[in-house]
């Protein structure tokens, strides 16, 4: 176990010139020992890639990673010690359950009384102890996947556990209790765990770090609420929360600082005002949402530009057409320049 | 309850006419000819079973399915493991993979009996590549003399002509693997054996039960290539099932015998293929059954 650093850019194409061209733009990156991370964005933002450049499964165009001191830029993932788990569960059909969990041990020629109890061990962790016995071809999603995981941990002094979208075809009933099951995993073993999802809410309930991906670039590295409060880019603004954060044009209000071009509040702060209330801005109702625990409104300012708000209900909401007066600004306002990249 | 309607009778009515003129009546007609001594188009007696007694204790019939089997089975325990070994060594994507699969699918267009021609000049010892190259090395080889040496050339002919098709078949089942299979053993350490035994083989099952079912029937009935290569000989040494009875019908034009042995013949490949279908709707349905709780 030990820290993993990243310095690198990769490229699928042999000579990348343009931007749009690399699958990640140059980056440096580290993930602490120990860390439960997320890389979260949307599909085609380079985390895959990120994800297969730690486990060795893809060798970095340039630059190099590094497990502590020790350069595994062209390491195999055997030689990385690294644990995997891919979006479809990957089971070995013909294998029983406890054949599945030893396979890695016994190709690491292991022996045989040393598989059964890291077996025994890994498979009362993970609840798999009644079924070691069953071929691994007839199990549900859920308990293929968690021998995908179960054949990472069974290893000892793994270097970091990846998850791929491990939930994606796992049923939403079974999604949180297997989400829980990594969570007390990671909490048992201190192992380091890199996740990657689309998913913001996985994202944030799973992991300490998200790292929000777009276009081959990490845009913000940090904990849920640093990303809700302060994204530090309008795309992470826009891609955490729902709905995401409301971008005008700086100039609705006044109190703009120096080279801002947005200003960017969450639909969660934006509340309703007195009629004329001092800063407050006046729109036109045009969207009225009953969400049950609260109410969406969209309101168009005079300039077009539209705020979305999340209202309680338990204050009375304009209806259609009416003329709302919304509070904007506050202790949550974010100012962001030309290149959608926070000033203040 | 369903409301019942006859008028569906109607609609498979044509199936049922056609079905009756391509199958049904052939088919009777050969039971009928398997019950007759037919001595000339106007003279024919009644004979029962006679015929089906007099085939099955006819010693030129049983070598014939003996030799029959034989081949059969050689065919497979050649050309399927050829076939996968063939598939995994194909490129898997690129022009090169291109280029790979049209050569490999060439044998696989020729006409047989001109496969069959191919191999006869090909084996002759005075024009033939093959022939010639094997005198030149001092190996007395004659398809026409030896029965060993006729017997090998139509097996090598139809590996020749038919592994492609198995090699086609793996090819799709290997190509139909996830990547995420392969990188889930490259990260457990496994090793190139390990990947062919637990995840190539396992995921090819459907497609060889395929290739083995087709190479089955079809080299069971082989017909026109050993007719155009040997004839049959030296002797009775590639005489298979389909070319005896040829022999018995059209040549000799004993109908009654050939009636009552293409009968046998039909009720062996229809055993088989109910073994072969039996067995792959088993797996068939565990697989489903996988794929339900998956």
């Amino acid at each position: 176990m030990a820290r993993i650093d990243l310095d690198l850019a990769h490229s699928y194409r042999p000579n990348p010139r343009k931007d749009e061209d690399y699958a990640l733009l140059p980056l440096k990156m580290s993930f602490a020992d120990g860390g439960a991370y997320a890389l979260l964005g949307p599909s085609g933002c380079g985390k895959t890639t990120m994800l297969n450049i730690i486990s060795g499964l893809v060798v970095p165009s340039q630059g190099s990673v590094k497990f502590g001191e020790r350069d595994v830029t062209r390491a195999s993932p055997q030689q990385r010690n690294i644990a995997q788990v891919f979006q479809f569960p990957v089971i070995y059909d013909t294998m029983t359950v406890a054949e599945n969990l030893a396979f890695p041990l016994r190709n690491r020629g292991v022996a045989p009384e040393r598989i059964r109890q890291r077996v025994g061990r890994i498979a009362e962790m993970l609840e798999l102890s009644g079924q070691l016995d069953r071929r691994a071809a007839g199990l549900a999603a859920d308990a293929k996947q968690k021998i995908s995981l179960g054949r990472g941990l069974v290893r000892e002094d793994v270097s970091a556990v990846l998850f791929d979208e491990p939930l994606t075809v796992i049923d939403p009933h079974l999604k949180w209790q297997l989400r829980r099951k990594l969570k007390q995993i990671h909490h048992e073993l201190k192992l380091t765990l890199v996740y990657v999802t689309h998913d913001q809410v996985e994202a944030l309930t799973f992991a300490d770090q998200v790292v929000v991906m777009t276009r081959g670039r990490a845009v913000q590295v940090g904990t849920a609420s640093e990303l809700f409060e302060r994204p530090s880019h309008t795309f992470v603004g826009h891609f955490i929360g729902s709905p995401g954060m409301n971008f005008l044009p700086a100039d609705v209000l006044p109190g703009a600082p120096a080279g801002a071009a947005k200003l960017g509040v969450r639909p969660e702060y934006v509340t309703l005002a007195a009629p004329q209330a001092a800063g407050a801005v006046a729109a036109t109702v045009t969207q009225r949402q009953d969400i049950g625990t609260y109410w969406l409104l969209g309101a168009a300012l005079a300039d077009g530009s539209v705020v979305r708000a999340r209202l309680g209900g338990e204050q009375a909401i304009p209806q259609l057409g009416e003329t709302a007066w919304l509070t904007l600004a506050g202790g949550h306002t974010c100012w962001y320049g030309a290149n959608e990249e926070l000033v203040a | 309850m369903k409301p019942v309607n006859q008028k569906a009778w109607l609609l498979i009515l044509p199936v049922v006419i056609c079905v009756a003129f391509s199958a049904i009546l052939p088919l009777m007609t050969v039971v009928n000819y398997s019950v007759q001594d037919i001595i000339s188009p106007e003279r024919r007696v009644f004979v029962g079973t006679e015929w089906f007694k007099a085939v099955m204790r006819d010693d030129d019939l049983q070598g014939a399915l003996l030799r029959q089997i034989g081949f059969s089975l050689a065919v497979l325990v050649v050309e399927i493991p050829l076939g996968i070994m063939l598939a995994l060594s194909m490129p898997a994507k690129g022009w090169k993979a291109s280029a790979v699969l049209v050569i490999v699918a060439i044998s696989l267009l020729i006409p047989w009996n001109v496969v069959g021609t191919i191999w006869q000049i090909y084996g002759r010892t005075d024009i033939g590549l093959l022939g010639a190259a094997l005198a030149k090395l001092g190996i007395d080889y004659s398809y026409t003399g030896s029965a060993r040496d006729a017997w090998l050339t139509v097996l090598v002919m139809d590996v020749w002509h038919w592994t492609p098709l198995v090699a086609l078949l793996c090819y799709a089942g290997l190509r139909a693997i996830p990547d995420a299979y392969y990188q889930a053993a490259r990260i457990d350490g496994a090793s190139k054996l390990a990947v062919f035994r637990f995840i190539q083989l396992p995921k090819l099952r459907g497609v060889l039960m395929i290739a083995v079912l087709l190479r089955f029937m079809d080299s069971f009935m082989i017909y026109t290539e050993p007719f155009v290569l040997t004839g049959g000989g030296p002797g009775n040494a590639t005489t298979f099932l389909s070319q005896y009875l040829t022999q018995k019908a059209v040549g000799q034009f004993d109908l009654g015998p050939a009636a009552a042995f293409s009968l046998i013949y039909f009720l062996i490949i229809l055993l088989l293929c109910f073994v072969l279908y039996n067995w792959m709707q088993r797996v068939g349905t565990a697989d489903k059954t996988e794929a339900g709780h998956g």
